[in-house]
């Protein structure tokens, strides 16, 4: 009797996952409502600014297409740079919605469904922005088909897949339609809902062809609910694989820094660390934005939160491993890459890189800054930029003192550098402008699924 | 009255709760009638039992296909690197399943994934573009939160009137003959 006196009200320990008096009609509405109304002023405007840095990316594009490589700062021995750098940081953003549309999904936590669609389209626009990079960065890129087994008269002879390089290129390709096939598959419902309330012709027709004909008939979904079952399934070790795989192409080689095994649980942790905060980012300005409070709860922030408060400590117990190992191994290589790596040339990298992952997610311990809203943004904006100097760290740190100091140097980033990973940003904004305003950004049906049915407490009595 | 005039579809009747389907769609089961489905917003819970659906056997179509991405995945390594074009990089033997694991787990994800959305989609038949349950007036609010019960006019017991007063007897919120 007495510890259930001072165990907390049901209500408190699960919060609905639907706040306000929703009925299944006014989420329906609520979510395509976005779609529906007239465009607001706002996203024209946020589409012009992301749109023109997006046109600034094609142009620096353009420009490496016409001169070459050598129009970045890569040069020897620093071979691989902010180009490798920006791949890893988007594809790891990417990996955060997939676990929340796959891992979440296998442990049945209902609060996903509120925040998964958008999470998904986050990892696919992360994923493009990612592929661009090593497309961009193999010199000539009118022959990356040259990466696939496609039989061809111009090359004659087959891809080496004893490298790691070749895995990453069917890891990352598979991730990217991998997690498009998942994210359709969510969608085919919400844009049968579309379909049935458009009025226009224009949108009966898209609508209604993207829909596939979707009628939500019980003999169908039970086909769907198995067929996303397998999808989560199957993607869950996909995506620990695929960070996992981009951590060989540094830990199989023989650089001191790279070659070590702590990298693919290091990377995965890393990977849904920096994609976690994006979501956030990402979540905290749009659901703002479209009045989304009653189904993006502050339960939901406070998870996602929570999951980098997590993370963030893995890859800080990670960093500590590594230094602990690179003097316990007693090899003065590693010894010497570490210190390098923490008092060298870019020491101002590497303590940037400490503050923003180790120490600013630890502020999550308390319960109300992991509910602050202004708070967590600017953690979560932190938090970006630290992951993004991890990888900057790990990679030039790394190759700018060769074995020999005769072949040392400092990478500097050229102007191309700088706009090229600037125009991603804006591409990843353009696209997910594009797609809130054209796709329902929540799963409605999903959604709908974990609500409290309708008259569920007067049925008992009858 | 209507009846008479029209080739009937599908009897079907409206609910407003998953709660109130899934009793009625007990009932339509033990009446005896097997050509049955529901449409609804979402999964409902226990309307496959209701209605005696049998389990989705999509699971054994993705392994099958998944294994093809297995063996595919192999033979392309194999081949390619053994067979075709052997080049000896770095001392490492043309072909072990050690190198090949990455690629091979790639592939067999990747076809598996295949598998699984376009065999649910032939499973369920789509894309269909028209189906005659779309001449239905009530249909159009299922996919934002009604809830209907269909029997089919290929089930047996299926008829015009009786079906539909037997619909009726469910307390649905609507009933409806479809027109074929």
């Amino acid at each position: 009797m007495a510890d259930l006196a001072i165990k907390p009200p049901l209500a408190e320990l699960n919060p609905p996952l639907v706040e306000g008096n929703h009925s299944y009609s006014t989420v329906t509405h609520t979510v395509s409502g976005i779609v529906e109304r007239k465009t607001p002023k706002q996203w024209f405007i946020a589409i012009s600014i992301s749109g023109a840095i997006t046109l600034m990316m094609l142009g620096m594009i353009g420009y490496l297409f016409l001169n070459g490589v050598g129009v970045w700062g890569n040069n020897s021995p620093v071979g691989w740079a902010w180009d490798i750098t920006n791949f890893v940081f988007w594809i790891g953003i990417g990996h955060a919605g997939t676990l929340i549309s796959a891992i979440l999904f296998l442990f049945r936590q209902k609060w996903r469904t509120s925040i998964n669609r958008a999470a998904e389209a986050m990892t696919l626009f992360a994923v493009a922005c990612a592929l661009l990079f090593p497309l961009i960065h193999v010199g000539r890129p009118w022959r990356a088909y040259w990466m696939f087994p496609i039989p061809n008269t111009d090359l004659n002879m087959w891809q080496n897949f004893r490298s790691p390089l070749l895995w990453d290129v069917f890891a990352v390709s598979t991730y990217g339609t991998v997690s498009a096939l998942f994210w359709y598959v969510g969608l085919l419902p919400d844009l049968a809902t579309l379909r049935d309330r458009a009025r226009t012709r224009i949108r009966q027709l898209v609508y209604g062809v993207l829909s596939l004909g979707w009628r939500g008939s019980a003999r169908a979904w039970r086909h769907y609910e198995m067929a996303y079952l397998i999808l989560a399934g199957l993607s869950t070790p996909l995506v620990l694989s695929v960070h996992t795989i981009v951590s060989f192409d540094f830990a199989v080689s023989i650089i001191p820094g790279w070659h070590t095994t702590i990298f693919p649980p290091y990377f995965v942790a890393g990977a849904i660390f920096s994609g976690f905060a994006m979501v956030v980012t990402l979540m905290v300005i749009f659901r703002y934005a479209f009045q989304l409070e009653d189904l993006v709860t502050i339960k939901h922030l406070e998870n996602m939160n929570i999951v980098m408060l997590a993370t963030g400590s893995i890859v800080g117990y990670a960093y500590a491993t590594e230094l602990f190992i690179a003097w316990y191994s007693g090899n003065m290589y590693e010894k010497f890459a570490f210190l390098n790596r923490t008092t060298g040339p870019y020491w101002w990298a590497y303590w940037t890189m400490v503050s923003c992952n180790v120490i600013s997610p630890q502020f999550f311990w308390f319960k109300k800054l992991r509910r602050n809203i202004p708070f967590m943004f600017v953690i979560s904006i932190f938090v970006n930029i630290g992951m993004w100097f991890e990888r900057f760290v790990i990679i030039v740190t790394s190759l700018h003192r060769d074995f020999l100091p005769s072949s040392w140097g400092y990478f500097r980033p050229t102007f191309v550098d700088v706009c090229t990973f600037i125009g991603t940003l804006g591409f990843f904004t353009t696209l997910f402008l594009l797609f809130v305003r054209f796709l329902p950004m929540i799963a409605i049906s999903e959604v709908k699924g974990v609500m409290p049915a309708p008259g569920a407490s007067e049925r008992g009595q009858h | 009255m209507e009846t008479a005039q029209i080739t009937p579809f599908a009897a079907i009747a409206e609910f407003d709760t998953p709660g109130a389907l899934v009793q009625a769609a007990e009932k339509v089961r033990k009446a005896g009638y097997s050509k049955t489905d529901a449409l609804t917003p979402f999964p409902v819970h226990g309307i496959d039992e209701a209605l005696g659906i049998p389990r989705s056997h999509l699971g054994y179509i993705v392994l099958c296909i998944g294994m093809m991405g297995t063996a595919a995945a192999l033979l392309l390594q194999w081949w390619t690197g053994a067979v075709d074009y052997p080049l000896v990089i770095g001392g490492k033997p043309l072909f072990a399943f050690e190198f090949s694991i990455p690629v091979t787990f790639e592939l067999t994800v990747l076809f598996s994934s295949f598998a699984a959305v376009f065999g649910m989609l032939a499973l369920n038949g789509l894309p269909r573009f028209y189906h005659p349950l779309d001449n239905a007036r009530m249909t159009r609010r299922v996919s934002d939160d009604r809830f209907v019960l269909v029997i089919d006019k290929s089930d047996p017991k299926f008829h015009p009137v009786e079906t539909i007063g037997f619909l009726r007897s469910l307390n649905p919120i609507s009933t409806e003959l479809v027109e074929d």
